[in-house]
């Protein structure tokens, strides 16, 4: 099942990836070998195998619902880009 | 006093002893590590960031970039996250807090621990103390390259389809993956967390143990971590006399395995017989065969997600030249993921994605069920079961960087256990080409006392010198 140009570029969207058009070309190959590899999945007939999505046999884990300390306002920005009066600065959704 | 201890040959375990005795001090032995980074690091490049303060009472350790470390930069190897100082400690490392492990630093490792040479590390690559031409496998290549290079005594590792296993056999030392949930996933950057665990890279079984003991344990900040059913317990068995132990025919004749490394495996499990363990052949037909499929659509479908949180807005890179918001998450993204974290993002969106789902992902977690029953039908006549860990002794760097195919294959044999999350100790076997090879040993979920106990009498018997060759000469 190869991957078009255009689907490269549309998975790059979804992804929120500014690929350069030498990545669009590289990627596109390599998603390609990549991508009929992986596809040996299918030849299985698992029609009746549930499918499994974690390694454990864990139920509704739960804890006490009771607040506890968190981030302070300062540690929360520490490490941001740009902030202003305590919130996350980004640029105009335009 | 620095300078009489031989850190290429000094275990965690003796080192713990001359603490107690008063022999040496944590500061000392702290020192005595720094000093060894200072003469070695700059052609290895085992380390990212180097922690200068003795910050413990204890045995120090040397940590993978991707466990998140309170007002120590930390940056899984990449370049999104460079100058990122964590405001908060990983339950792992506040577990090392507690047990008085002082910090040796930050080592290298694949980007977002995604690769198996450490050459997808976006501050370039770690070299193998065995041989500097090799890689030390990956992702956790730093860590093992740290210890193997004598510049920690032990260190911390992150396995997702190998990247613990693998590094260890292919620098010559024991890693563990433990069972996954026994180990507190909270604080490390995540890659696949229906995979993800940490775990020790050491050069005795027994540090192994010693080690798994202060990091495992159920975690109320991390919910899909469990209590161990048992304390672990330090190995003394001397024979395998009882265990029974199943060769899957697939994993020890895949194709790919080569003649050296097949043939120190065999002497491996011939020992295993002399030790007094009933050997016999036993099958994982689908396993093998679809568990790499399997995993390469599994984790980069959770990484496409995990990884939608660099955007760029609360830590990490942010691209300079964004005209809008949109604009600034696929520039940042784009300009601050290196090349694997990118094609694993696209195969995760597209396997995910609308018309795709039920044919990639969602049949890939049908496999993983039938690899987990695959095993958990062997695990009813077996205590464990045997194979290499990797198929090739460590390769040269640049062999593999331009076909991301040839590099997934390193991990062939440590992936299918890995989709059932059971636990898996690869331990040196022998050399072959002159370099180490791993073999590895996996139980059933909780099994890490019987795979403990399995590789102390093995490593005793086979009496692998874990000292690189090339470095001897520095050994005292």
């Amino acid at each position: 099942m190869p991957i078009s140009r255009e689907e490269v570029l549309h998975v790059a969207k979804l992804a929120r990836l500014a690929l350069s058009e030498e990545e669009v070309e590289r990627f596109q190959e390599q998603l390609n070998a990549i991508l009929e590899a992986v596809g040996k999945v299918s030849e299985l007939d698992l029609v009746d195998v549930p499918p499994t999505s974690h390694p454990l046999a864990l139920v509704n884990v739960v804890d006490r619902d009771e607040p506890r300390p968190s981030l302070t306002l300062e540690q929360a920005l520490a490490n941001a880009p740009e902030s202003e009066a305590d919130a996350f600065r980004v640029p105009a959704s335009g | 006093m620095a300078s009489a201890i031989d850190t290429l040959r000094l275990t965690a375990e003796a080192a713990m002893g001359m603490i107690e005795r008063g022999e040496t001090s944590a500061e000392e032995l702290h020192r005595a590590y720094l000093d060894a980074i200072a003469e070695r690091d700059s052609e290895i490049h085992a380390y990212l960031k180097v922690v200068e303060e003795c910050q413990g009472s204890g045995v120090p350790i040397a940590i993978k970039d991707v466990i998140t470390t309170e007002g120590i930069e930390t940056t899984a190897g990449s370049k999104i996250l460079a100058g990122y100082v964590p405001v908060f400690d990983s339950t792992v490392a506040a577990k090392l807090k507690q047990a008085g492990l002082p910090a040796l630093g930050k080592t290298n490792m694949d980007e977002f621990a995604m690769g198996s040479s450490t050459e997808n590390s976006g501050y370039g690559p770690t070299r193998n103390p065995w041989d500097l031409e090799r890689v030390p496998g990956g992702s956790s290549g730093g860590s093992a390259a740290a210890v193997a290079g004598g510049m920690a005594p032990w260190a911390l590792g992150s396995d997702t389809g190998g990247s613990i296993k693998q590094p260890a056999s292919l620098c010559g030392l024991v890693g563990l993956r433990p069972t996954y949930g026994t180990v507190s996933r909270y604080g490390i950057i995540a890659f696949a967390s229906s995979l993800d665990q940490v775990g020790p890279i050491t050069k005795t079984v027994r540090d192994c143990a010693l080690l798994y003991r202060v990091i495992a344990g159920r975690d109320p900040l991390d919910s899909t971590t469990v209590e161990l059913p048992t304390p672990v317990e330090l190995p003394e068995a001397r024979d395998l006399k009882g265990m029974r132990i199943g060769l899957p025919r697939e994993m020890n004749e895949a194709e790919g395995i080569t003649p050296g490394v097949k043939a120190e495996a065999e002497k491996a499990i011939e020992l295993c017989r002399e030790l007094g363990a009933e050997v016999e052949e036993c099958s994982l037909p689908l396993s093998i065969e679809y568990g790499l499929a399997c995993y390469y659509l599994i984790a980069p479908a959770e990484a496409s997600s995990n990884l939608a949180r660099f955007d760029g807005v609360r830590y990490g890179h942010r691209s300079k030249d964004a005209t809008s918001l949109i604009d600034m998450y696929e520039r940042s993204r784009d300009e601050g993921f290196g090349d694997e974290p990118k094609r694993r993002i696209m195969i995760g969106t597209y396997a995910l994605s609308a018309g795709y789902y039920d044919a990639f992902y969602g049949q890939a977690q049908k496999v993983r069920t039938v690899i987990a029953r695959e095993h958990a039908a062997l695990f009813e006549r077996f205590d464990l079961i045997v194979s290499p860990t990797s198929p090739t002794v460590a390769f040269k760097l640049g062999e593999k960087t331009h076909d991301p195919l040839a590099m997934y294959a390193s991990d062939i044999l440590t992936i299918p256990p890995n989709m059932a999350g059971l636990p898996g100790l690869s331990i040196p076997c022998g050399l072959s080409e002159g370099l180490p090879v791993g073999l590895q040993l996996t139980g059933p979920q909780f099994s890490e006392n019987v795979l403990f106990r399995a590789a102390h009498a093995l490593e005793r018997a086979l009496e692998f010198d874990f000292v690189p060759p090339r470095l001897k000469g520095e050994s005292r």
